[in-house]
């Protein structure tokens, strides 16, 4: 346990180190350093899982030698542990996975940049999933913006310029909107720290004129988290920041940056601003109502979609809004279903996101339906690993999005508040439309890279004669860890439940 | 408008891959640029169906687009205000609220050694942010290196360059005796000033972020009045990654080691020093140092990467 005790401050420091050394490395030099380190940090993250899972118990760590509400602190137990693990793993997965492409669509002198802002990523991940602190979580947050920012523009081309000025202005003001309602927080509660803050606003609810200034701070809060991770209404910057990106960077900010923010803004409800208070505030209800919403609309926009990544980024939309919807049921069940499904999700669209430029790959490197015609026949692994990607996605038994879907519908049908039936109902019925639509956009895509054999051999000669051993393994690891969530769900549930759990 | 948005939105072409595209042709003369350029965009809104798109929601697109975002400022001012009015009523009256900050005003000169409690808030008490902090500019110094820097994708055409040399020459500066004159004086000046607040921010107002942003701004007064040759002597790309890469690492080391002692119960020997002297705060003054070596690098780094696409001579 000593030893284990210090690993999440060193995986940030680590992170942030080695960030500032890549910047000093050749390229080559900088991805190898890459790997290797967030392999020691994989092993390091996975003594803490099994740690806190063995012990049964979180633990905080003082940054320094001063005590918490002075000082800074950070905490570990085995959600935390859970998310970091399955962030870094995706994070390894997808530079192996889209290394290939990082070398054409990056300039040789600024691939070590590139590899920089990665590891800054990590290190804003890795503060944002231990933090204890909302104030440490909103700095972070500011990396993670600023890094997110700088792996689209990475591409040099006018679209994803574009897309990363969008995405920007968007983040900038999520950061505004977050920061706002914090500072009022921190104006009602007076502390930073989130148990302190949750116990000082139990205090002040119990007054319910206090009710409006705390549902209005925490919605303000809200929005801001909301825009940056794709909340309903502000989804449509998606399709751009993610179609458009280099495939290491569209699976990372799809997988790992917006569920990052998805995650800090359930531990601020959780433990800063803790359940009793949050159902005395119509929030739940609005985060279920866009979640619904979201699944819906993010789907039908899926539906209309001209380019397969477009496609893709939409249907991440469409999972954002699961995820919000099992927060908005406001039981344990519920946001087990919802951090069950950040896992669940992460794994596939990562996956998807590094498989479609192979298949556009041969297809004359267009990522229009019309031209993927029959790419699955041209590209054999890259139409396998689309197929086991959608087939999660759509929700088929023994992958990871049948066992998410599941959770969720046990989740409304335990609930056992008094709207019950309402609910019961409600999330069903979204489950259904969403799941229906999901089988609607991903069976007409694998119809149509399966069908028509194009014999068209010019078109694939471009990626014959050079090894894809990295593709190979991170797709392989990422549909291992996807059909572990399918079978194995209870195993993770497990997990989940006992770090929501020492969550309270 | 409103179709060349959407267009944007759903189509996959580059819309800015006929216009770009354009700039590579080198040996052409400003007004031609801007003239093939024009074209394109014109041959791009004569398309019928673009044409026909843009006649019927160009207006009716953006006065619909000024009141939403009217509407939505104003709402989201209103809201604002509201809620800053219902928390004035909480706070003062909570006794918790007070804890916190009457630690960091009463012991904070005993158990930091900074006179300046504000430096010893930042750098001591709530350290880990700052780390976090001192990162985000350099964050920002990568992101901005990676739009700007001069590689084979954003090259400069050669008419580019000419025309840079042209305005350059005509705006340059550095011939100008009275500001030469002038800036042999004060820079030293501004430097010396810089130095200063760096090293006294445990003792007063000051600290790392401010004096780094005195001595980048002495940087960029002295690049403009004497050219960035004289600048490129001693200041080149490597020795600004250099002194940015030993300023973070040491900060990272540093921090990383106090939080590690804190954490385990362990003495870190740091010495608090006198209150008052230069040397006292602990590590708060050589933290200074780095992050105001950062912070310098960084703002000249964004100066020259605006003005001439690189840090130090070609690349």
């Amino acid at each position: 346990m000593s030893v284990v005790w210090n690993f999440p401050l060193f995986t940030v420091v680590f992170s942030l180190f080695s960030g500032v050394l890549c910047m000093m490395l050749s390229p080559r030099a900088a991805r190898n350093y890459t790997i290797a380190y967030e392999s020691v940090l994989i092993v390091m993250v996975g003594c803490v899982l099994r740690c806190t899972y063995v012990t049964g118990e979180a633990f905080t760590y003082p940054m320094g030698e001063f005590p918490a509400p002075w000082g800074n602190e950070i905490r570990a137990g085995t959600l935390e542990a859970l998310i970091a693990f399955l962030f870094l793993v995706i994070m390894l997965c997808s530079i192996i996975g889209g290394y290939h492409f990082l070398r054409q669509d990056i300039d040789e002198s600024k691939q070590n940049l590139y590899f920089t802002l990665l590891n800054l990523m990590t290190a804003a991940l890795m503060a944002i999933t231990w933090t204890n602190d909302v104030f440490t979580g909103y700095v972070f947050l500011e990396i993670l913006t600023l890094t997110s920012c700088g792996v689209l523009i990475v591409r040099e081309i006018g679209r994803t310029t574009l897309a990363a000025v969008r995405y920007m202005i968007l983040n900038l003001l999520g950061s505004g909107l977050f920061l706002l309602g914090l500072v009022l927080l921190y104006d009602i509660s007076g502390h930073l720290l989130m148990v302190p803050m949750r116990e000082s606003l139990a205090q002040l609810a119990e007054d319910p004129a206090a009710i409006p200034a705390i549902s209005l701070s925490v919605g303000i809060l809200t929005i801001g988290l909301g825009i940056k991770s794709g909340m309903f209404p502000f989804h449509f910057w998606m399709p751009d920041t993610y179609g458009w990106a280099t495939p290491t960077s569209a699976s990372v900010l799809s997988s790992l940056v917006s569920k990052a923010y998805v995650f800090l803004l359930f531990k601020i409800y959780i433990r800063a601003i803790g359940l009793e208070v949050l159902q005395k505030t119509p929030l739940l209800h609005l985060l279920m109502a866009v979640g619904i919403l979201g699944m819906i609309i993010g789907s039908v926009s899926a539906l209309r979609a001209s380019t397969i990544n477009q496609m893709v980024a939409f249907s991440s939309a469409a999972q954002v809004g699961y995820i919000y919807m099992g927060i908005g049921l406001g039981t344990a069940a519920g946001f087990a279903a919802a951090m069950f499904q950040i896992l669940a999700h992460a794994l596939t669209k990562s996956l998807l996101f590094l498989t479609t430029p192979y298949l556009a790959e041969v297809s004359g490197d267009s990522l229009k339906f019309s031209a993927l015609q029959g790419s699955g026949h041209r590209d054999h692994l890259a139409g396998v690993y689309f197929t086991i990607g959608a087939l999660s996605m759509i929700g088929i038994p023994i992958f990871a999005g049948f066992s998410a879907k599941l959770m969720f519908s046990q989740a409304a049908v335990l609930s056992s508040r008094p709207s019950r039936t309402t609910m019961v109902l409600l999330v069903m019925s979204a489950l259904a439309v969403s799941s229906l639509l999901n089988g609607v956009y991903f069976v007409r895509t694998l119809i149509r890279i399966y069908s028509g054999q194009d014999e068209d051999s010019g078109k694939d000669a471009k990626g014959k004669g050079r090894s894809r051993y990295g593709y190979v393994g991170a797709g392989l690891v990422l549909i291992a860890g996807n059909i572990f969530l399918g079978l194995f769900s209870w195993m993770i549930a497990d997990l989940i439940y006992q770090g929501l759990w020492m969550f309270t | 408008m409103k179709n060349r948005f959407l267009d944007w939105l759903y189509k996959d072409q580059d819309l800015l891959s006929g216009i770009t595209d354009v700039v590579e042709k080198p040996d052409i003369s400003r007004s031609e640029l801007k003239e093939i350029m024009r074209s394109a965009e014109e041959e791009y809104d004569n398309r019928p169906e673009v044409r026909e798109a843009i006649g019927r929601d160009r207006d009716r697109f953006r006065s619909l687009y000024m009141i939403v975002a009217l509407v939505s400022c104003i709402a989201l001012t209103l809201v604002l205000l509201y809620t800053v009015g219902l928390t004035s009523n909480y706070g003062m009256e909570n006794p918790r609220t007070l804890e916190v900050v009457r630690r960091y005003v009463e012991d904070g000169l005993q158990e930091t050694g900074a006179v300046n409690i504000v430096s010893g808030m930042i750098l001591d008490y709530r350290a880990f942010d700052t780390l976090g902090e001192s990162h985000v500019l350099f964050t920002a110094l990568i992101c901005v290196m990676i739009l700007l820097r001069i590689d084979s994708k954003n090259q400069r055409t050669e008419y580019e360059d000419y025309y840079k040399v042209q305005t350059d020459s005509y705006f340059d500066l550095s011939s100008d005796p009275i500001l030469r004159l002038i800036c042999a004086v004060i820079i030293p000046c501004i430097l010396l000033y810089g130095i200063y607040i760096l090293l006294n921010g445990q003792n007063s107002p000051g600290g790392g972020f401010s004096g780094g942003a005195v001595l980048g701004a002495g940087m960029i007064l002295f690049s403009a009045a004497f050219g960035f040759d004289t600048v490129d002597r001693f200041f080149t790309l490597r020795v600004s990654n250099i002194i940015t890469f030993v300023s973070l690492a040491f900060y990272s080391f540093a921090k990383g080691y106090v939080f590690f002692m804190g954490a385990n119960g362990l003495d870190a020997h740091i010495p608090k020093g006198t209150p008052g002297a230069i040397f006292s705060g602990g590590l708060i003054l050589p933290l200074d140092v780095a992050v105001g070596c950062v912070v310098g690098c960084t703002m000249f780094g964004f100066y020259s990467l605006f003005r001439r696409g690189n840090i130090g001579g070609r690349v």
